[in-house]
């Protein structure tokens, strides 16, 4: 089965600074990867191009099997995408937010599936509500709701829990896992939180500098580092420690591919 | 899988994203009684101030009463313009307000979907703030636009068309430069007012800035309203003029939108809008 994004040398640069340094990777369907990496490293610029809201320098960017750089409208409706960074019209309820979306994406019955995702969701009491009234938690599970409004084969999400206390981000992270299970569509996320990283995802990518610097599953990539969890390899990579690994990283490159599969 | 009605590339597709889009900026209205009643109060408030000082003038001078009726249709017809500018661009501006560009771009929605959406709007804004103006004008004044007959229907198009595609051109400079341009909404009908002929006729203008004001569609709309209050003479030159000038400035407006947007995915700027 080809993979759901297959990314190769791509290369995004601002002026003279390269925000993304000819990196390469792939996510295997129904896989749940994680882009890690500090602030700056690249991953909210990665995400940007695999939606087509930012145009590489270069590299070629193949997601659901077509070109993203020619051909994105073909598979934009089969993903979707959900980010602390971005919002919904503020006064507009929840009904009609998450309804303007489902049109946008085409979704055949707008009214069951409303219902469906207030039900898994628990937004069933905020349906009326304006999007501006709600906690910075029950926002994200209208975001998330948005990004699920079209069933997406292809999730990406850019730090789905940040913000949110430990119990809602626990219920989003169950609500993710049950998603995929069900349905088998792929999640590529950007997060901070390790925990959630070594909990949800098949498959880790450490970002550094616009590079990748290391790949694998979680577990492999701790034990490869010598450490006891995922943000102490985190905190090898981010300062610079990891270095002597990162050749392993290289090294590890395909079993980092066979991990995601 | 995904669940999508169509495939997302035919017609029936592109129509029901306009529909979603054009629904939002419902949503917004309906939601909020003062935004529509803002809508309808600034053109009342100038259809009565300029009414009543017009109806001064009537009393003082004579052959007042054509100008009279003449500034009244000015004042109606510049709020068309006026309206139609703002209504685009403002519904744009409220994407990048509520952090919402970014989420319309990565869904399956086209830039030009996008421009027939906010066109849409546009005239629906329009209609909804000129059309009490216009009816408050015929027991105040005794003036009702309408008069005008089939060449009304000619203005209001040709002046719809050119409001959008300054739209076009300053929703292309937010893409650019982000909400640091978010003042040109207001400003840039102004500066096109002096030479748009709209309370005096170009004649009045020096030579050289007469060549200006024939280079816009607007002087053409105006001077043709004035042909028909005055003369009695609808003139179809004059409207040919606005037609074939409002083609090529809608084109040039949609160029400038596509170029920003391109450059706004080249710069990353899609996902940096904001307050």
């Amino acid at each position: 089965m080809p993979s759901v994004i297959d990314i190769r040398n791509l290369t995004k640069r601002f002026d003279d600074v390269a925000a993304i340094d000819g990196i390469d990777f792939t996510v295997e369907p129904g896989s749940i990867t994680a882009l890690l990496g500090a602030n700056g490293a690249g991953k909210t610029t990665t995400i940007a191009i695999l939606l087509g809201l930012l145009l590489p320098t270069s590299g070629s960017v193949r997601v659901l099997g077509e070109d993203m750089l020619r051909h994105r409208y073909r598979v934009l409706g089969r993903m979707n995408f959900s980010s602390p960074y971005f919002d919904l019209p503020q006064r507009l309820t929840v009904r009609q937010n998450l309804s303007v979306y489902a049109r946008l994406y085409g979704v055949g019955d707008i009214a069951g599936r409303l219902s469906e995702l207030a039900r898994d969701l628990d937004l069933v009491d905020l349906m009326e509500r304006p999007f501006r009234g709600l906690s910075a938690g029950q926002k994200t599970r209208v975001m998330i709701a948005k990004s699920l409004v079209n069933r997406p084969d292809l999730l990406l999400l850019d730090e789905p829990t940040a913000s949110l206390d430990p119990d809602s981000a626990d219920w989003i992270r169950g609500y993710l896992e049950r998603y995929r299970q069900e349905t088998g569509a792929s999640i590529l996320l950007a997060s901070h939180n390790m925990a959630e990283v070594e909990r949800l995802c098949d498959a880790v990518l450490m970002m550094r500098a616009g590079k990748i610097t290391d790949r694998g599953a979680p577990q492999e990539l701790i034990d490869r580092y010598g450490r006891d969890t995922l943000e102490e390899v985190f905190l090898d990579i981010a300062r610079g420690n990891g270095q002597g690994a990162s050749d392993k990283g290289q090294g590890a490159h395909d079993k980092g591919r066979g991990a995601a599969a | 899988m995904s669940e999508t009605r169509y495939p997302g590339m035919g017609p029936a597709a592109a129509a029901q994203r306009v529909f979603a889009l054009v629904l939002r900026y419902v949503y917004l209205l309906k939601g909020s009684w003062p935004r529509i009643l803002e809508l309808a109060y600034w053109p009342s408030i100038q259809i009565v101030l300029w009414g009543f000082i017009s109806k001064h003038f009537t009393g003082e001078v004579s052959g007042a009463v054509e100008a009279a009726g003449a500034l009244l249709a000015a004042v109606l017809l510049w709020d068309i313009l006026f309206r139609g500018q703002l209504g685009y661009a403002i519904s744009f501006l409220e994407e990048m307000w509520s952090r919402n560009l970014g989420q319309l771009f990565v869904s399956p929605l086209r830039p030009h979907e996008m421009i027939i959406a906010l066109t849409t709007i546009s005239l629906i804004r329009t209609l909804i703030g000129v059309l009490p103006a216009a009816f408050l004008a015929i027991p105040l004044y005794a003036f009702s636009i309408f008069d005008l007959g089939l060449p009304l229907l000619a203005f209001f198009v040709n002046l719809m068309v050119t409001s959008w595609a300054l739209g076009l051109m300053v929703t292309g400079l937010l893409l650019r430069v982000g909400l640091g341009a978010e003042s040109v909404v207001w400003m840039v009908m102004f500066l096109i007012a002096p030479v748009s002929a709209i309370y005096y006729p170009v004649s009045v203008l020096p030579d050289w800035l007469q060549a200006v004001a024939w280079a816009l569609p607007t002087a053409h709309v105006f001077e043709g309203m004035r042909a028909v209050l005055f003369d009695g003479v609808f003139r179809l030159d004059l409207l040919a003029g606005a037609m074939l000038l409002n083609l090529f400035y809608f084109a040039l407006g949609v160029v400038i939108f596509m170029w920003s947007f391109r450059a706004a995915r080249q710069r990353g700027l899609l996902h940096q809008t904001g307050e």
